[in-house]
């Protein structure tokens, strides 16, 4: 099992912990809301997701052949979602996370309660993340 | 005869469902409502034992489907007290209502000529009118609305001028709930000989429409928003306007005679509506106007404007909710916005816990502008909402701020 399959597995296990969807949920804006600030200047027009209904930026750094995430959000369920995300994704090598298969937003059952516009949402995001390891891939 | 509120909700059997395990709370009236049993009847049987097109068929069916899509004619004709069956045209909803009077008036509109709507409109009548701005190189000029959602009608005054060509306003806002004053408006119009079109949307089923009282010369509507089947609409026109427009789309129906070369088209409303039109929506939206007039519209408007006094009295009690839109004259719609919290995350939450609402901009993106936020979250109600829904609804609101903030 590879870094990103673990943390995934762990992610998993920590939502399990919880019964109902609204100590999920709580769990999960707490996690928003501890996430590493990213600063006010990448909050520009060029590292905005299309795609999202809320305001999402990630920005991205490549030292010792990993890449490093940073990203925020205005809403907060999202930013929760994205603290996630970037759990999994940041301080891997950009074939690794080319490699990755990711399921673990469904299996911490989240997923059904995400509106359809949330899920694309989702999907635009984990492009976004591709998008950057394959450039750093090259 | 009073109305039992209470029992209405059974008519309604997609309300009786559950949602992520919560009784479903339908507050998205706005963008759509529900269709009662009678409605759903009506379109099962259609399908089953009348299915025909209108108009040419020398077949039992065939008459009975055309007597069936007139009568609907006649029956809207009467909801909107038009003068004639000729001034109904049936078309796919509100939004083609607007686009085949713009699209019409391609050819009655001259370059520098102006257009007026307001900062109110939803995008459907908005748009319409950009496209003819494209095409044209007309001016299209705006009424302001002021902080508390209102029109500020002394300022068409100076909007209007020789050059003004049209007024295409809304005579309810779907963000703010706002109903405008239209017989102002009109009055303001006539006295410069200027055509008002209204955009409907949200009129119907919640307040009275009267084309002849309120003197407009078209108003545009959609079947679905009151409790009628999607894609059927209304647009009525006076008829020395629709004798004047050209034909908007060609096909059958619309035509009195064609030769190889030539052709003559046949009178309103069947010169706007080539091919064959949607029957069975025609059929469903006179079955949802019966289903209003049996309860009556003064019946839903008193029990709406309660509800909704009701539903902002409770609501004021959460001191993190800002309501957008407070004009005194409102349809039962309510736009807010929560004090640190992000629309997108309310409306999650919300849906969460089985309550539809809207979030977002509501495709009135101006309204935004001008009142200086992203969008808002949309509360609207309808007939078979109730007091007990609108608790729940502020109980699952300060739950919410808890989890949120």
């Amino acid at each position: 099992m590879n870094s990103i399959e673990k943390i995934q597995k762990e992610i998993v296990e920590e939502f399990d912990l919880f019964d109902d969807w609204q100590d999920k949920y709580e769990h999960l804006i707490e996690l928003g809301k501890e996430m590493e600030l990213l600063p006010e200047k990448h909050k520009n027009e060029s590292n905005i997701i299309e795609g999202c209904q809320s305001n999402v930026w990630i920005v991205a750094k490549f030292k010792n052949k990993k890449i490093k995430f940073l990203a925020d959000s205005d809403a907060i369920i999202t930013k929760g979602i994205i603290s996630l995300l970037l759990r999994v994704f940041s301080g891997q090598s950009p074939l690794d996370i080319l490699n990755a298969n990711y399921n673990f937003i469904e299996l911490i059952g989240l997923k059904k309660h995400l509106s359809i516009n949330r899920a694309s949402g989702l999907e635009s995001m984990i492009n976004k993340i591709k998008e950057y390891a394959l450039i750093f891939n090259k | 005869m009073s109305i039992s509120f209470k029992k209405i909700k059974n008519d309604f059997p997609i309300l009786k469902q559950k949602i992520n395990g919560y009784p479903l709370i339908y507050f998205d009236n706005a963008a759509t409502t529900q269709k009662p049993n009678i409605v759903i009847k009506k379109i099962n049987e259609y399908y089953k034992k009348q299915n025909s097109n209108v108009h040419r068929g020398a077949h039992y069916l065939s008459y009975k489907a055309t007597e069936e899509i007139e009568g609907s004619r006649t029956e809207v004709k009467k909801f909107i007290n038009a003068k004639t069956n000729k001034e109904i045209i049936f078309t796919s909803g509100a939004t083609e209502s607007i686009n085949l009077v713009a699209n019409c008036f391609e050819k009655i509109i001259k370059k520098g000529e102006e257009i007026i709507i307001s900062e109110m409109e939803h995008h459907s009548n908005i748009v319409p009118w950009l496209l003819l701005k494209k095409n044209k190189k007309i001016k299209i000029r705006y009424i302001r609305i002021n902080r508390k959602g209102d029109l500020v009608l002394k300022n068409l005054r100076k909007l209007i001028n020789e050059k003004t060509k049209m007024i295409a306003l809304s005579h309810v806002s779907n963000t703010l709930g706002t109903i405008n004053n239209i017989k102002k408006v009109v009055q303001l119009a006539k006295s410069k000989n200027i055509p008002v079109l209204i955009d409907g949307a949200q009129a119907p089923g919640h307040i009275e429409i009267d084309v002849q009282k309120l003197d407009c010369d078209f108003y545009c509507f959609s079947g679905h928003k009151m409790f009628g089947p999607t894609g059927i609409g209304v647009l009525y026109g006076k008829k020395p306007w629709l004798d004047k427009m050209p034909p908007y789309k060609g096909g059958g129906e619309m035509i009195k005679k064609v030769t190889m070369n030539e052709i003559s088209f046949a009178e309103a409303p069947h010169k706007f509506e080539a091919g064959t039109p949607n029957i069975c929506g025609a059929i469903g939206l006179k079955e949802a106007i019966k289903y209003i007039n049996d309860i009556k519209i003064k019946n839903i408007n008193k029990y709406e404007s309660e509800l909704l006094l009701y539903a902002i009295k409770q609501m004021s009690k959460i001191k993190e909710i800002q309501f957008i839109g407070e004009s005194p004259q409102k349809a039962p719609i309510i736009s807010f916005i929560i004090k640190g919290c992000h629309n997108y995350d309310v409306g999650q939450m919300l849906d969460n816990f089985g309550i539809a609402v809207r979030v977002g901009h509501h495709c009135t993106q101006p309204i935004m502008e001008s009142m200086g936020i992203n969008g808002t979250i949309r509360a609207s109600f309808s007939l078979y909402n109730d007091k007990k829904e609108v608790d729940y609804f502020c109980q699952k609101i300060k739950k919410i701020i808890n989890i949120l903030k």
